[in-house]
């Protein structure tokens, strides 16, 4: 039985349809990549796993329970935790604060705000700061962290390394190691194709809401993987 | 002397403008509901109060510890029933709603208990004064009031910055769409946050009953007290609101010990400069969302 099953997804923001019978499935502790360009329907995914969006037809399934009509927040306790695009940090918080707002359903498991702060040097340095006043990686770090509070069983990321310098990218996909290594199942949403490969255990490459590649970063080559993600 | 007097009872005066405004500050600050029905439930809490106090006897005082908690739970149901429902409409929604509600509660009042003039009966202590110098005496009823009045935003203020519900309703404030992420029900933040609200606004009631003469109308030049206080401390923030019903207090008093007519007017003239000068009051948010 996977963790999570997405099966026959349909998502529309009023006329416009953003993803077409999308079938998606992880298997606990595996980390998966969904890559692709803009408007290819990934950060939407992550939306209707989150309960952000009410998908229009298709199920989405958690832990074997059905949760496609579950409002988000009835998910977190569930086990579900969404780093979101734009990070979304709370800007009249503290770093601190923003971090213990994210363990408020006190799900317990190996994330506290000691081992949060240990696994991103980066955010401890910066605990007392309001959430306003950080950089885009401290940003990312924070949300992160945030998400981590709530012990999820499965992780969404969304578009981590967007709009951020590459060191900092390294920086933070250094935790993911440690993240996946307490048994964390991981869904990582990415347009930074190289980055994904290194760190996913399968990709998946959707164009225009459907998918068009599927496999193990080792048995898929460069030039699949660019004629997939622009459709050519 | 006289005019260090008038400064003395408009401190006073402000602590209850601040009781009064504490619920209106915070229902901005965590919904941005400007809730026109505030000096109306004031008032509602009042008379409540009054059927307590004919019914039992006992002292308004006592009748505080009935009120209150009936008020914070007429919060969480208004709040879950009327005003959630309308800030998913969105817009002018909470605002027309609130406008309806003032109206609604103001009538049913008048129908009940009539225009009369009621007070709440605290026998002695109405008079009851600390004399100071010849000419400065401090009435002890109103010297509670401002004591209180400084405690329930003193409360307020550590139960947003320390509580983790306080958090979450910082955190409501700051973002409501990515809240839910957090596992949190704005909606039910959102319930305790009016509940919270309504519980000072019975206090501030009880307060107002005890200290003059009320009838069902009065809400309306409460809610104009109370929203002054609440803009000319800065939108959101508790300590402003403190500050906020000094200055209008203040003003006030002294305005009245030029002209016995004067007071409000130059209370509103406060108002008015405030708004024009310094349009973010005197203590802003620090961070603006």
């Amino acid at each position: 039985m996977s963790l999570l099953a997405v099966g026959d997804l349909d998502v529309h923001y009023g006329d416009f349809q953003a993803i077409y019978g999308l079938t998606v499935t992880i298997e606990e502790g595996e980390t998966l990549a969904i890559i692709g360009a803009n408007g290819a329907g990934k950060s939407t995914l992550l939306k209707a796993i989150a309960g952000q969006v009410t998908p229009t037809a298709g199920s989405v399934t958690f832990a074997a329970a059905d949760i496609t009509r579950t409002p988000p927040h009835k998910r977190v306790p569930l086990g579900i935790a969404l780093t979101p695009e734009g990070r979304r940090i709370f800007p009249s918080l503290t770093v601190e604060e923003n971090l213990l707002v994210g363990a408020h359903v006190k799900r317990t498991g190996p994330w506290t705000l000691a081992s949060v702060y240990e696994a991103f040097p980066l955010v401890a340095d910066r605990k007392e700061r309001l959430g306003a006043n950080l950089s885009g990686g401290e940003q990312q770090a924070t949300a992160i962290g945030r998400a981590l509070m709530s012990n999820p069983r499965l992780l969404l990321l969304d578009e981590v390394s967007l709009g951020l310098a590459p060191v900092v990218v390294e920086q933070i996909y250094a935790a993911l190691p440690t993240i996946t290594g307490t048994g964390t199942t991981v869904l990582v949403v990415e347009q930074d194709v190289n980055q994904s490969m290194k760190v996913a255990d399968r990709v998946q490459c959707l164009l225009e809401g459907r998918t068009v590649l599927e496999g193990r970063p080792s048995d898929l080559d460069r030039d699949q993987i660019a004629s997939a993600y622009f459709g050519i | 002397m006289q005019w260090v007097n008038a400064i003395i009872q408009g401190i006073l005066l402000g602590g209850l403008y601040a009781l009064l405004a504490a619920g209106l500050s915070l229902m901005f600050g965590v919904m941005r509901i400007v809730n026109l029905a505030h000096g109306a439930l004031a008032i509602l809490a009042a008379y409540l109060g009054l059927v307590i106090v004919q019914a039992t006897g006992v002292s308004p005082f006592l009748a505080l510890l009935a009120v209150v908690p009936i008020m914070a739970a007429v919060g969480y149901l208004l709040q879950w029933g009327v005003f959630n429902r309308a800030l998913s409409m969105g817009g002018l929604s909470p605002l027309l709603a609130a406008f309806g509600l003032a109206v609604v509660v103001t009538r049913l009042l008048q129908l009940r208990f009539s225009a009369d003039l009621q007070s709440l009966q605290v026998g002695s202590l109405s008079v009851a004064s600390i004399t100071i110098t010849d000419q400065i005496s401090i009435g002890v009823l109103p010297l509670i009031t401002f004591v209180v009045g400084v405690v329930v935003i003193l409360g307020l203020q550590v139960f947003l910055s320390k509580a983790p519900l306080g958090r979450a309703m910082r955190a409501a404030s700051d973002d409501p769409q990515t809240v839910p992420l957090m596992g949190i029900d704005n909606r039910r933040v959102y319930a305790l946050a009016t509940a919270i609200a309504l519980a000072t606004v019975g206090v501030a009631g009880m307060f107002l009953g005890m200290r003059g003469n009320f009838n069902p109308t009065y809400g309306d030049a409460m809610l104009i007290f109370a929203f002054e206080a609440v803009i000319i401390g800065g939108l959101g923030s508790l300590w402003g609101t403190l500050a906020g019903g000094m200055v209008l207090g203040i003003a006030q008093t002294v305005g009245a010990q030029v002209n016995p007519a004067y007071g409000i007017l130059i209370g509103n003239l406060v108002f008015l400069a405030i708004l024009a000068f310094r349009p973010t009051g005197l203590m802003p948010k620090a961070v603006t969302t």
